[in-house]
């Protein structure tokens, strides 16, 4: 039997076509970046073309693009920066960010130096903006706002523009996680009011081991990474040459088919939630699913019985991929810390499915007589 | 018949083995899982493309599986090392031991210490390229909680005497560090034999991906830990966070195995065509070799040839031929190298100097074409050189007095 895969929030398939642009640069045009001879300037010619791509797709200038590792060094350079180089001393966060931003806050946001403290979110999990606006302005020092495009496990979509108005009346400094919106949705930088984005290339059918920082034009910071001049002085190590090209490459083609996809997308959500609620008693929804919520993900809680809190292992044994929370913490199924914050309820489990353009109804539907078997 | 241009800088970076981009071609787009993953098989399957990777990269240099850490590559490696030992031994010392020949990314990241209350000893090396041992020993303090030295120069190949060092450093309950990405893959490496604590190496000076690295960091006698300087999902037991590159990963395993399994071949053959290239061009009058001649990699040589600008060099050939003066990093700037400078060579001849990096698909028939050019070039270029005239004429140029304009 073919497997389903319904956990694309957690990585995505690479796309052939964005394999076939990656290929050439491993083999034939492999020089170091930085060498000076053809080997090394058709490397650069080909990372510098990337990065106007990928400029051009977000509405960013070229120089305010800066490749990393990916999703999780990012969101780290831009909070270790926004601390050391920007002056902020409270970093304003919530309690349903990734990993990536909460236990980096921890890091730094817990001395005696820098504070942090969580802003509240209401009930369907969206932020308090009242609430920020309040901490934003009982704070006499400079913040640093680090809020997340779209949640990676309810799917919940800030008001991006609306929080960096916020910021810039308040002269706060605003990170977004765009790690599950960048490559799904259309971005224009150059009117968001925001000074850091992250991004990663796998979440969107390019590579694994690559991401972007996009550090906005007025602010001025330093390295994370120290070492050697590449990304104009801002993160040192040799580029990596095929996973720069694959991430414009994916990003090329996501916004392509922008229109297309997400309309495909969205109508299997949309469709798996009709049949959930047609076909599963008790079935409840985590988040704004049907308000500001990415049309790839769909969390599910399921009314917890003997046979529900076995749905994961269930699944699995019928070759449906899906996951409890995030892949980073899917060690632990049943207490996503996302989950918990929103949802506290200990009689629902909780179930993400997320999906792609690789996706089909026949999925959905044979997911769903799965789930009515097995609850 | 000749491809062009001919391939010598495999210090700088390496292609891809053909072997190595077909293992890693089905982690793309049908085994794409995240490695972190636990709830179904794409995960597990990627899970253990990452374990059987790790195995294959520790056995190359005699560690154990959970002693590798993966990262984005050497210089993210260097990183974690050197700030992650300065930060979670603070109260053991702050002093850090390295030398004036070291990789950028070791001594930019001992600058950036020095910002945050390190102290760090850069140890000059002898003309050799070496340092001196006794003048290591003499530079520990009571406060010293590293020493940092690279295995293999990335400039001149030499490869300095690990072992010894260890020792040093053993005596003192010292950790070693060594950045050993251009050493990995060419010549045999045991962190146990060489008593290294913890090493940086990557996968794209090892006919492996560009983006994936390691750091080693010892777990028994002693037990090493590093603070992680990425945070986020816990990855790599909390020291080092981000969904993992599988198919970086993999491509890194299996270079790392055709490496270890090779090795002894690749080393006869290519240090046959170094010696050959070397040898020749030696032959050209007033060219010098740079580092200790014994104590090196078999791939590698770098000469220096008087009275010859070696960018004016590198432009008589470099469309055939792609050499480099120096280190990848800072090869876009004029400036002289700065390894050259601390073997105590004068500015004209550490301007005059090309670095020969060969490698696993060099071929015979490419070396005798570079001795062809580069014995064609210099001497084309001294024939048009008033310094080489005043040379030959047995003019003195230490004793002459340049007029200002």
């Amino acid at each position: 039997m073919n497997r389903i895969y319904f956990d694309n929030a957690a990585t995505t398939a690479l796309d052939k076509e964005v394999l076939d642009a990656m290929l050439p640069y491993m083999t034939t045009n492999f020089g170091n970046p930085s060498s000076i001879y053809s080997y090394g300037r058709e490397s650069r010619l080909a990372i510098e073309t990337a990065r106007k791509t990928v400029a051009r797709l977000l509405n960013a200038h070229p120089g305010e693009i800066f490749f990393t590792s990916g999703g999780t060094e990012s969101n780290n350079t831009a909070i270790l920066s926004a601390i050391r180089d920007l002056g902020c001393k409270h970093i304003i966060t919530s309690a349903i960010e990734h990993h990536a931003v909460l236990h980096t806050v921890e890091h730094y946001g817990c001395g005696e130096e820098v504070t942090s403290h969580f802003v509240k979110l209401l009930p369907d999990g969206h932020v308090n903006l009242a609430d920020l606006e309040f901490q934003l302005s009982s704070h006499k020092e400079r913040c640093l706002v680090t809020l997340m495009h779209a949640n990676n496990e309810i799917g919940n979509i800030l008001d991006i523009d609306a929080v960096g108005t916020l910021c810039k009346k308040h002269n706060a400094i605003f990170h977004s996680d765009c790690v599950q919106t960048v490559g799904h949705y259309p971005l224009d930088l150059r009117k968001t009011p925001v000074h850091f984005i992250s991004a990663a290339g796998h979440k969107f059918h390019g590579p694994k081991g690559i991401g972007i920082l996009y550090v906005n034009d007025n602010i001025k910071v330093k390295p994370f990474i120290f070492g050697g001049g590449q990304e104009r002085n801002m993160r040192a190590g040799t580029e990596n040459l095929y996973g720069i090209v694959g991430f414009a490459k994916a990003l090329e083609l996501a916004m392509k088919n922008y229109e297309k996809d997400s309309k495909y997308i969205q109508s299997l959500k949309t469709y798996m939630i009709e049949k959930l609620k047609n076909n599963i008693k008790g079935v409840q929804f985590n988040g704004d699913q049907e308000g500001k919520c990415l049309y790839t993900v769909l969390s599910v809680a399921f009314p917890k019985t003997e046979r529900s809190e076995m749905i994961l292992f269930n699944l699995d044994i019928n070759h449906i991929c899906v996951s409890g929370g995030s892949a980073c913490s899917s060690g632990a199924d049943q207490d996503s810390h996302v989950i918990r914050a929103i949802n506290n309820n200990p009689n629902l489990v909780t179930v993400r499915f997320s999906f792609s353009k690789y996706n089909t109804r026949q999925e959905v539907e044979a997911v769903v007589a799965k789930l009515q078997e097995l609850i | 018949m000749l491809k062009f241009p001919i391939y010598l800088d495999h210090n700088a970076t390496t292609p891809c083995d053909p072997r190595v981009v077909e293992a890693m071609i089905p982690y793309f787009t049908n085994n794409f899982g995240n490695a972190a993953s636990r709830n179904h098989p794409f995960g597990w399957q990627a899970e253990e493309a990452v374990d059987n990777a790790r195995e294959k990269v520790a056995t190359l240099i005699g560690a154990d599986p959970k002693e590798i850490i993966f990262t984005s590559g050497a210089t993210e490696a260097d990183n974690l090392a050197i700030k992650g030992v300065f930060e979670m031994y603070a109260s053991k010392g702050n002093h850090i031991i390295t030398c004036n020949i070291e990789h950028k990314a070791v001594l930019d990241t001992c600058k950036h210490i020095e910002k945050e209350g390190g102290e760090v000893t850069y140890l000059k090396v002898k003309d050799n390229g070496l340092i001196d041992l006794a003048e290591l020993e003499a530079a520990i303090k009571p406060t010293t909680i590293l020493i940092a030295l690279m295995y293999a120069n990335n400039e001149i190949g030499t490869i300095m005497p690990m072992k010894e060092i260890s020792a040093i450093a053993r005596k003192k309950g010292i950790l070693v560090f060594s950045d050993a990405t251009q050493a990995v893959g060419k010549v045999p490496v045991d962190v146990n034999k060489d008593g290294i604590d913890l090493m940086a190496f990557t996968a794209h000076k090892m006919y492996g991906p560009k983006g994936v690295g390691a750091l080693y960091v010892r777990r028994k006698n002693p037990r090493v830990k590093v603070t992680a300087q990425i945070d986020g999902g816990g990855h790599e037991r909390g020291m080092r966070s981000g969904t993992l590159n599988v198919p970086g990963i993999v491509g890194f395993g299996k270079a790392c195995e055709i490496c270890r399994e090779e090795m002894e071949a690749e080393t006869a053959r290519v240090s046959k065509l170094r010696d050959k290239l070397e040898n020749a061009l030696l032959r050209i009058e007033e060219s010098y070799l740079n580092g200790d001649k014994e104590h090196r990699l078999p791939h590698v040589t770098n000469i220096s040839f008087k009275y010859v600008e070696g960018e004016g060099l590198m432009m008589g050939f470099n469309k055939e031929i792609a050499v480099s003066s120096g280190s990848a990093c800072t090869s876009a700037s004029l400036e002289p190298s700065y390894v050259l400078k601390a073997l105590g060579l004068g500015d004209d001849l550490a301007h005059s100097s090309l670095r020969f990096g060969l490698g696993r698909f060099t071929t015979e028939d490419q070396i005798d074409y570079t001795i062809e050019q580069v014995t064609t070039t210099v001497n084309k270029l001294r024939e048009m050189s008033p310094l080489w005239e005043m040379y030959k004429e047995g003019i003195d140029m230490n004793n002459i007095e340049w007029a200002h304009h």
